[in-house]
């Protein structure tokens, strides 16, 4: 039997209406009864219009929102159940990428710092010493493809593509499970994209990572995925393999996204 | 003949900065006819948003030099303007999306008022452009610009844009304030639009609207667009033509047909090839290998040499030309001719 290394179980978030100087905002239902669970070692791929609930769902897993029904279980673990310890514990297994690598860098950071910084973190869970941390942080840039004489620089004299490999360099510091991936590549070039893309195959092959994948880019998410689950309006539409969904999508709104989808390819 | 709407001759740009000058465009060549809506491609620093800044005469010089060439827009020379005149092109004649700051809304004033402002402005060159009559009173101008405004945002699919025309801009969202800007953009039925990544930051179905609402543009005004994007599948989806640029050249261009139907400069053929389609098998991606290279020394001779595939000793001595492949579709390598051969083993 395949292992379950995240299951979402009938989620639901609302947010509360607001009553403020610019008149009342009805409260917002972000997530509705959303279901769907994620096999260890797989790429899952989310996908949803700008306000469908994504990022919603993501920081739920991360349980930096806490779902107003439902649960969320990692590794059979339920999230609303666990203690303060437990959650720190497992939030060393759960790690997360963000869409634009010029913002979630801290500028004032070398990428020694930013990479060690999860190792400081979850000290108490991961217990390095100094020593043991500067090896990983070295061990850390090349996996991803860069260099220890990379440590000592700052954000800025990176190039959007080398950013992007810090934030991934930073998220597999606490040697994490389980990747949570927020468009990681929609701010980079074609060009560059690709490479980050190798670069996550390449890494769930050696490190037997788990991917749950978030994108616009029905494309990349094709590429990537094993599978994939497309939400609208904080409900999900349609899930199963990618290779089904893209070939036979039952939906409307899954036709909708496929159809607006471009094709370029070079010709033989 | 009538001249063609903008005309982009033989265009040099040197950039002046902390460590050197910087040869940023190239000579570059680019014409654009009304009905045409012009994609330019290429990764990140490879010169597209100067191109545009130079066409709107948003870059400020110094740092910037521009050494050889001129910018015609139906014949006469952009960089021959002195800001006074320029400032009065921007925004009747030449509309600009931007996502540079220059070009932001403005944080202090209503959204309403901001797109009211350049609809009067346009209106003074063609009162027709608010649907009023030459001799209308302010008022009744000031009220048929507001309505319009209203009419445009509904058009870029802001919902209940009547009511929305008070709000300030800190009220919208990040992709709501980008609608906006195209909004402003297009109030002025512009002969020429400029728009630099205009839907990078959007989704999916939002982008196709605002792609859509271009094309219409296009369609019911006569402009001509130059849509700079690095995304190749915007490009086969919304323009009639494409350049692709590299490092300060435009390597190849023409019809998008012709172009991505049957791409022969090896830079195009590898961004392309960068992109992941239904055959592509996990982890075999092919990615485009190294970056753009430096300005300030760039290499000798073809600038993608370093980085091509089927580069030769002959690559490195001179600058190729551009050479003819087909109507009106040319490419800057001196291999073209071979291409097909070379990429059939
Ligand atoms: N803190 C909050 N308070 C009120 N409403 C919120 C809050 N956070 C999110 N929402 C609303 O919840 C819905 C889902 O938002 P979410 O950020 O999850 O979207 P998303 O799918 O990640 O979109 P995008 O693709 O633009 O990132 C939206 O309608 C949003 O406006
Ligand atoms: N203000 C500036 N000063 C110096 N160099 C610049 C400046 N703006 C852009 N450049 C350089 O000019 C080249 C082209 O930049 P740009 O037109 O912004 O590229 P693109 O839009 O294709 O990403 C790059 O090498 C960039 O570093
Ligand atoms: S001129 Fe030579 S180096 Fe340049 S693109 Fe053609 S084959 Fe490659
Ligand atoms: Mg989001
Ligand atoms: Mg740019």
């Amino acid at each position: 039997m395949t292992e379950i290394m995240l299951e979402i179980d009938n989620v639901s978030k609302i947010y509360p209406g607001r009553r403020g100087i610019f008149g009342t905002s009805p409260e917002v239902h972000a997530l509705k009864n959303v279901s769907l669970s994620v096999r260890k070692g797989e790429s899952f791929g989310l996908v949803g219009e700008s306000g469908s609930g994504k990022t919603t769902l993501t920081r739920s897993i991360l349980h930096l929102e806490t779902p107003t029904s439902g649960s969320i279980r990692v590794q059979g673990q339920d999230l609303g159940k666990l203690s303060e310890a437990e959650l720190r514990r497992l939030r060393s297994r759960v790690q997360i990428v963000f869409q634009d690598p010029y913002a979630s860098l801290n500028p004032r950071m070398s990428v020694y710092d930013i990479v060690t910084e999860p190792l400081v973190i979850h000290h108490e869970t991961l217990g390095l010493t100094n020593r043991q941390r500067s090896d990983r942080a070295a061990e850390l840039l090349s996996l991803v493809g860069m260099g220890s004489q990379h440590l000592h620089r700052y954000p800025h004299e990176f190039s959007g593509g080398q950013r992007q490999r810090i934030c991934i360099a930073r998220a597999l510091a606490s040697g994490p499970e389980l990747l949570l991936l927020d468009e990681p590549t929609s701010a980079l070039d074609v060009s560059v994209q690709a490479q980050v893309l190798n670069l996550l195959c390449e890494l769930q092959d050696r490190l037997g990572l788990t991917y749950f994948f978030i994108s616009h880019d029905l494309a990349v998410v094709r590429y990537l995925c094993d599978r994939v689950a497309l939400i609208n309006r904080g409900e999900i539409v349609e899930q199963g393999d990618c290779a089904q969904i893209f070939d036979a999508p039952k939906s409307e709104y899954a036709r909708m996204l496929i159809g607006a989808m471009p094709e370029v390819k070079v010709p033989a | 003949m009538t001249a063609p709407l903008l005309s982009i001759r033989d265009l040099h740009l040197r950039m002046s900065s902390f460590d050197g000058r910087a040869h940023v465009l190239n000579g570059i060549n680019l014409t654009v006819n009304r009905g045409e809506i012009w994609g330019l491609v290429g990764e990140s620093g490879c010169g597209k948003s100067l191109t545009g800044l130079s066409v709107s005469r948003l870059q400020p010089t110094p740092p910037a030099h521009y050494t050889a060439g001129e910018i015609l827009l139906e014949g006469q020379d952009l960089l021959k303007l002195s800001p006074s005149q320029m400032q009065r092109l921007r925004g009747k004649r030449i509309g600009m999306i931007f996502q540079d700051p220059t070009t932001n809304l403005n944080p202090a004033f209503r959204i309403g008022e901001q797109l009211v402002d350049v609809a009067l402005a346009a209106a003074d060159r063609d009162p027709e452009v608010i649907g009023c009559a030459p001799n209308a009173g302010r008022r009744e101008c000031r009220q048929a610009a507001r309505k319009l405004a209203g009419e445009m945002l509904t058009r870029v699919g802001i919902p209940n844009a009547l009511a929305r025309l008070d709000d300030y801009p800190h009220q919208f969202s990040g992709g709501m304030r980008q609608r906006v800007l195209i909004a402003m953009a297009l109030i002025g039925r512009p002969d020429l639009l400029i728009a630099d990544e205009p839907t990078t930051a959007l989704d999916v179905s939002v982008q196709a609207q605002i792609l859509e609402l271009i094309k219409n543009s296009v369609k019911d005004f006569d402009m001509g667009v130059v849509l700079i994007t690095h995304n190749l599948g915007v490009v086969a989806q919304t323009c009639s033509h494409v350049a692709v640029m590299y490092a300060g050249n435009i390597v190849e261009s023409g019809p998008v047909a012709a172009v991505i139907g049957n791409p022969v400069h090896p830079y195009t053929r590898a961004l392309m090839s960068a992109i992941p389609t239904r055959e592509t098998r996990r982890g075999e991606l092919r990615g485009l290998a190294g970056s753009v290279p430096n300005l300030i020394t760039p290499p000798p001779g073809c600038r993608f040499a370093p980085r091509c595939q089927f580069a030769q000793p002959a690559c490195t001595t001179a600058m190729p030309a551009p050479v003819s492949v087909g109507d009106n579709h040319a490419a800057a390598c001196i291999r073209v001719n071979e291409m097909e051969a070379l990429v059939d083993d």
